[in-house]
């Protein structure tokens, strides 16, 4: 019968030769696409870069909110780090894993060599590469606005490292259980809520104690207030935060593996 | 070639919820072979392919493709099968070439992303956004993605949905060449002409089951072999011409004037029936030979038209 549909002779371009291609190059290659997906993306780049840039120039520069003693860039850079890993880890990869999930992108991955291990892990190194430019984009403008930070580095990288797992944790939970545009609007309510909330530009002090108590405990407030200690301060570990980060990315992390759907 | 089949399903159920999608469906797909499943929207076939895909857990029977479990060893089947599914599957910001060179770079031995770009007429695509392509751009687009990885079995959910007739014979040139070079190919299709060109197999579906399977020849054999039409004036003597033809034939007058031959068409038949008319001074106008179409086919077994 396919004779009517053209040649039947064997051309050899189709001929089987299957097989998965080694896994570091796999997760090499999703990692570099996740990027550039959420690299061309103007809403993205809107909450990833031009908010927390914004922001940082903006606070610093004008006395809109009062800081305490102090310069006061020297206490929104490390709010706004922490701005930073939030909108990448929660805001972002919850919206972007949202549409992937609608538009079926999960669902044809899931048919592919790739496994759905290896997917997280690219996913997980768009989020830090992503991150690394963020920061180093904060930290050169927050320098350049006459920020001195102290503390260890170390500190500084286990503080963000636990942060992006807690709000990876939180994103993908959003992303695989609520509709895409459900997400999406939830995920720009929570980041709003945070960035006010969250001890970013706006010191936790100024709320009314019985508020801040609840406030303390947002994974924003434990990195933000982490990261602080640290950077502005020059303090050791802060066991604290690093407690309430720890257990918000084993029950974020933990309640999307169990709830993520797939399609 | 394995003498194993590349898909046996047996005895397949699916319910979601209290709904049965499939109900007890077999469907065996021989090693280098194309098998159209045909039926209509929501007879399960879409159920039963993704099944194949290691997508769903059966709640009844077995399935097995390329000897393997889709769902058990799905690690090892997914790098030897190419999926199209019926819609989606790129990122919405991703443009074709961009997703078609990423997904080769997932396997081992990949064509040259390039050659489909041109094969498939993808190339007009230039720097749009997946979410921005035409129906039939993200169609071939999918399509592409199926087969660039070199896999030994395909499964295509409806490939030629909302297609121009131009991509649609792209498609099903692309098709017939991978079956010249070995690869086995399972479709869904709800069009009766892209089954009878592309497949070696049919396997028809409704409710849930397969309810005839065989080559399209075959099916299309079954019963009446083919059917001999003409116009003439009403209330000609049925039995007369009956007594003519040879004994398992039908002569009918479905509406007045309108007459339907059923038997084996051959030249005898057109013969007797041309001459039979001579001696009663019938004029035969529009005299015409037919052959039974799946379309028939399908009409008889389920009494519904497959698509409207």
């Amino acid at each position: 019968m396919s004779a009517t549909t053209g040649t039947d002779a064997t051309t050899g371009v189709f001929t089987p030769a299957p097989g998965a291609a080694p896994l570091p190059r796999m997760i090499r290659a999703q990692a570099a696409l996740e990027t550039r997906m959420l690299l061309r993306n103007g809403e993205q780049l809107l909450l990833t870069v031009v908010i927390p840039t914004v922001l940082l120039v903006l606070f610093s520069a004008v006395p809109i909110v009062d800081v305490g003693g102090g310069k006061r860039v020297d206490f929104l850079a490390p709010g706004l780090l922490a701005l930073a890993v939030m909108s990448t880890a929660f805001t972002g990869q919850a919206i972007a894993t949202g549409f992937e999930r609608r538009y079926g992108v999960l669902k044809r991955l899931a048919a592919s060599p790739l496994p759905r291990w290896a997917l997280m892990t690219a996913k997980t190194c768009s989020v830090l590469v992503t991150e690394v430019l963020q920061i180093a984009l904060l930290a050169v403008i927050a320098l350049a606005m006459g920020w001195s930070p102290h503390g260890d580095p170390a500190w500084v990288v286990v503080l963000l490292v636990l942060g992006t797992a807690a709000f990876s944790g939180l994103g993908l939970l959003m992303a695989g259980t609520l509709k895409a545009e459900a997400t999406l609007a939830a995920a720009n309510l929570v980041f709003l809520l945070l960035l006010v909330g969250g001890g970013v530009i706006v010191p936790l002090s100024r709320f009314p104690h019985a508020a801040r108590e609840v406030l303390d405990l947002l994974p924003v407030s434990a990195l933000s207030d982490g990261l602080r200690g640290v950077l502005q301060h020059g303090a050791g570990m802060p066991w604290g935060d690093l407690g309430v980060l720890a257990v918000w990315a084993v029950l974020g992390l933990g309640a999307a593996a169990r709830w993520f759907r797939w399609e | 070639m394995q003498s194993t089949p590349a898909v046996e399903v047996v005895g397949l159920v699916k319910r979601y919820g209290g709904k049965t999608a499939v109900d007890g469906l077999d469907l065996t797909v021989p090693r280098g072979t194309v098998t159209a499943v045909l039926g209509p929207n929501g007879a399960g076939k879409t159920t039963t392919v993704e099944t194949c895909e290691g997508y769903r857990r059966p709640d009844g029977g077995s399935v097995r493709v390329l000897g393997l479990d889709p769902v058990t060893e799905g690690g090892a089947l997914r790098p030897r099968i190419g999926v199209m599914l019926q819609n989606g599957g790129v990122y919405p910001g991703a443009r074709a070439e961009e997703m078609l060179r990423h997904t080769a770079k997932l396997h081992r031995d990949p064509l040259d992303p390039a050659m489909l770009v041109e094969r498939l007429g993808l190339g007009t695509c230039g720097r749009t956004p997946y979410r921005r392509l035409s129906g039939g751009q993200q169609q071939r687009l999918a399509l592409a993605m199926a087969v660039v990885g070199r896999p030994e079995l395909v499964f295509l959910d409806e490939p030629t949905a909302g297609l121009d007739p131009q991509a649609r014979r792209a498609t099903w040139d692309l098709v017939s060449e991978l079956r010249a070079d070995g690869v086995t190919a399972v479709l869904t299709t709800h069009f009766m002409d892209e089954a009878e060109h592309l497949a070696d197999h049919v396997v028809i579906v409704d409710g849930g089951r397969a309810i005839a399977s065989g080559t399209p020849t075959e099916l299309c054999r079954g019963g009446a072999e083919g059917t001999l039409r003409f116009t003439g004036r009403p209330g000609l003597d049925l039995m007369s011409l009956l007594n003519a033809l040879p004994a398992d034939s039908a002569a009918l007058e479905p509406t007045p004037g309108s007459y339907r031959i059923e038997g084996k068409v051959d030249p005898q038949l057109l013969a007797t029936v041309t001459s039979w008319c001579a001696q009663h001074g019938v004029m035969p106008d529009r005299i015409a030979v037919e052959r039974r179409t799946l379309e028939d086919v399908f009409l008889e077994l389920t009494g519904k038209e497959l698509r409207g």
